[in-house]
């Protein structure tokens, strides 16, 4: 028997969700250049999930993006969380890819690793989709608990806290196992000085499409099944009405909040 | 987005490697989520952020760039660059810093035995304990040459009496390195907290760092063991070995003050409106800002320059000076400047300029005084000393 787990945490890089973001009006597609680039928030606490059921159980976690190769960074970066290796794939012509394509890019390349759990975040702040784990379970047969705020295993048995409307229920499922994840899971840890230095050292292995065996003219941007049709930009901010207290600020937030349909 | 224009015109990341920026960003991002939203209430409070001190160690902080005892092991430049973040929020938070590390661990990897090292470093690195350094006494503070604070031996083991002023972390302090006179000459001692007959009192009213504990130390007839003794530290050159050290760390540090002055305020002046447009577009307001933004480039410039030299292992006292003197100055300057900008709001903890130029005020002072520094400098260029 396996010592320990092998679980593979998705990672994507995304632009930072407090900045000013846009999209490309060459190709409607996400402006990467002008924004700086981090791990998706809620990817932080996939990452600490994964680290904390290693440090429990023993074995290995594998960080694995899909990205142009600037998305090495975020994984250097799990790596000096406690990464224990990265998996980058990298393409061109993965520009613009839907997510349909990325669930089968993805799957493609988890069929060439050993793995007991895939852990996510529930959604990127940038697509907002959060369909990928779902249609990752499709591909790849295994269970699908999405939505979780808490992981535990035993044996090869993973239970999950899903989140609903009324609360939570507790799902369980053998796995391989896909796991999503929400925010306020567990507090994703800084990385360690140490940790920074050392992750410089732990292997990161670079594919492309050819070298995971899927045809570069089926996918891409001109292939999504979503597609962009038009955007604009936000209007810019308008100055704010002041409201003058003089006794009767109570009553003047109030229409004033009526007047914009808000009470 | 001012931010991201200072960023840009500054663009000192690309001299910086993936790790140097790696380690830089952690602190930043840790600072920004635990310490930013309170700095300002703590400088107010006079709440010095000893509690931090074990998170600080997790990260790697505390003597990061020190080998092994349970030290990260960094280069100097990444040393200096988390300085630059510490003091970005607030230069008593770098002091804490500086002093745990460069001063009290430096001195302790540096001058101790190998029992002490074992006994110290790892509680100090991991913030589980923290350190201080005395050697400024009321008397002697520029010329500490002179102190009187004296260790005399009986039988194995030796006595100490005497005071010293100004000692940060003094109070809060598990272990205090205390310079003191003996026949041999200045000797460096390990002094425990709780040691009959040494005490610590505050320093009250400081309208400088303030987010600082800063202690008078007194030492009445305290008895050391022989093992209490830094061995290899000879002479008036130990402890000053240790505060070039920390002085290393003030070079970067005093750009993250001037950095964040400038952020603030550019972010103020873009939204203050006077005759009818903001006062960031008046050309009084734009040569100040751009007059600034030349000096933080100058500065981390400088401050970098003199890291690569350290990393080399090459880098000499009185360059230390030459970037002491230079980015405290223009730091102070900055943090002054950026508060008439402010106008009124610029006197209240609401904008940092002001709390940075107050708290630059002691950094201008400690670790050697500027006059100090231009001294040290004239008499590299001279070989001439003017001191007295
Ligand atoms: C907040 C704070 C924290 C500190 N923390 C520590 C600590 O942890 N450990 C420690 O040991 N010390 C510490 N110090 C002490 C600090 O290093 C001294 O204050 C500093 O060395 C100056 O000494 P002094 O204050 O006695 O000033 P003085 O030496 O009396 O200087 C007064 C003025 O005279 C000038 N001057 C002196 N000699 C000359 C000369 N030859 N030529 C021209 N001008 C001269 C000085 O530049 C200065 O302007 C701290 C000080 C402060 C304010």
């Amino acid at each position: 028997m396996r010592l320990g787990m092998n679980i593979v945490v998705l990672v994507k890089q995304v632009p930072d969700t407090w900045a000013e973001r846009s999209l490309k009006s060459s190709d409607n597609t996400l402006d990467r250049e002008s924004v700086d680039a981090v791990i998706n928030e809620v990817d932080e606490q996939a990452i600490e999930a994964g680290l904390r059921l290693i440090e429990a159980h023993g074995g290995e976690v594998t960080v694995l993006s899909m990205g142009p190769d600037r998305a090495s960074e975020s994984i250097r970066k799990a790596l000096s969380m406690g990464a224990t290796k990265g998996f980058l794939i990298s393409d061109a012509a993965l520009h613009g890819a839907c997510v349909m394509q990325t669930a089968t890019v993805i799957a493609k390349a988890l069929s060439t690793m050993e793995w007991d759990i895939v852990l996510t975040g529930g959604e990127s702040t940038d697509a907002r989709l959060a369909v990928l784990p779902a249609l990752l379970a499709e591909a790849t047969g295994a269970a699908q608990l999405t939505q979780a705020r808490k992981v535990t295993v035993e044996g090869s048995t993973v239970s999950v806290e899903r989140v609903n409307e009324a609360g939570y229920s507790v799902i369980q499922a053998s796995t391989p196992a896909i796991i999503s994840v929400l925010e306020g899971t567990n507090e994703a840890r800084y990385p360690s000085f140490k940790g920074i230095m050392a992750a410089k050292k732990k292997p990161l292995q670079t594919v492309n499409l050819g070298d995971l065996g899927i045809a570069a003219d089926e996918v891409g941007l001109a292939h999504a099944t979503t597609a962009v049709t038009s955007f604009e930009n936000r209007p810019p901010r308008q100055a704010g009405a002041a409201v003058k207290d003089e006794g009767d600020g109570g009553v003047k937030i109030a229409d004033y909040l009526a007047s914009r349909k808000l009470l | 987005m001012p931010g991201r224009n200072l960023a840009a015109l500054i663009d000192i990341d690309r001299l910086l490697s993936d790790e140097e920026r790696a380690i830089r960003d952690t602190v930043a991002d840790f600072l920004s989520d635990h310490v930013r939203p309170n700095i300002a209430d703590w400088y107010e409070n006079a709440v010095s952020p000893k509690e931090l001190a074990p998170e600080l160690g997790k990260l790697g902080l505390l003597g990061m760039h020190l080998e092994g005892y349970g030290c990260a092991g960094t280069s100097a430049v990444a040393y200096g660059l988390a300085c630059q973040e510490l003091e970005a929020v607030d230069s008593g938070l770098r002091s804490f810093v500086s002093v745990q590390g460069s001063l009290s661990m430096f001195s302790i990897h540096h001058y101790g035995s190998e029992e002490q090292k074992q006994e110290w470093l790892p509680q100090l690195a991991a913030g589980d304990a923290i350190g201080a350094f005395g050697l400024t006494e009321a008397d002697h503070g520029s010329d500490p040459a002179g102190m009187s604070t004296r260790a005399a031996r009986d039988g194995s083991d030796w006595v100490l009496n005497g005071s010293k002023m100004w000692i940060t972390n003094g109070s809060v302090a598990d272990v205090v390195t205390v310079w003191a006179r003996t026949e041999a000459g200045i000797t460096g001692f390990l002094v425990p907290k709780g040691t009959p007959g040494f005490t610590a009192r505050d320093v009250p009213r400081k309208l400088s760092l303030r987010a600082s504990t800063t202690s008078e130390l007194a030492f009445d007839n305290v008895r050391l063991p022989a093992s209490a003794q830094l061995p290899e530290a000879r002479g008036l050159r130990a402890p000053l070995g240790c505060l070039s050290e920390a002085r290393f760390g003030i070079i970067f540090g005093a750009m993250g003050a001037a950095r964040d002055s400038l952020l603030a305020t550019l972010d103020y002046a873009d939204t203050r409106v006077q005759f009818d447009r903001p006062i960031a577009g008046f050309q009084l307001t734009q040569e100040k800002f751009a007059d600034m933004t030349l000096e933080v480039v100058k500065g981390m410039l400088l401050a970098l320059h003199l890291g690569r030299i350290k990393d080399a292992g090459e880098l000499r006292p009185e360059q230390v000076s030459l970037g002491k003197l230079n980015n405290v100055r223009e730091a102070i300057k900055i943090a002054r400047t950026c508060r008439t900008i402010l106008g009124g709001a610029g006197i209240t903890l609401d904008y940092s300029p002001m709390r940075h130029a107050n708290n630059l005020e002691s950094v201008l002072t400690y670790e050697g005084t500027s006059e100090v520094h231009t001294l040290v400098i004239g008499q590299a260029l001279t070989g001439l000393s003017a001191y007295r």
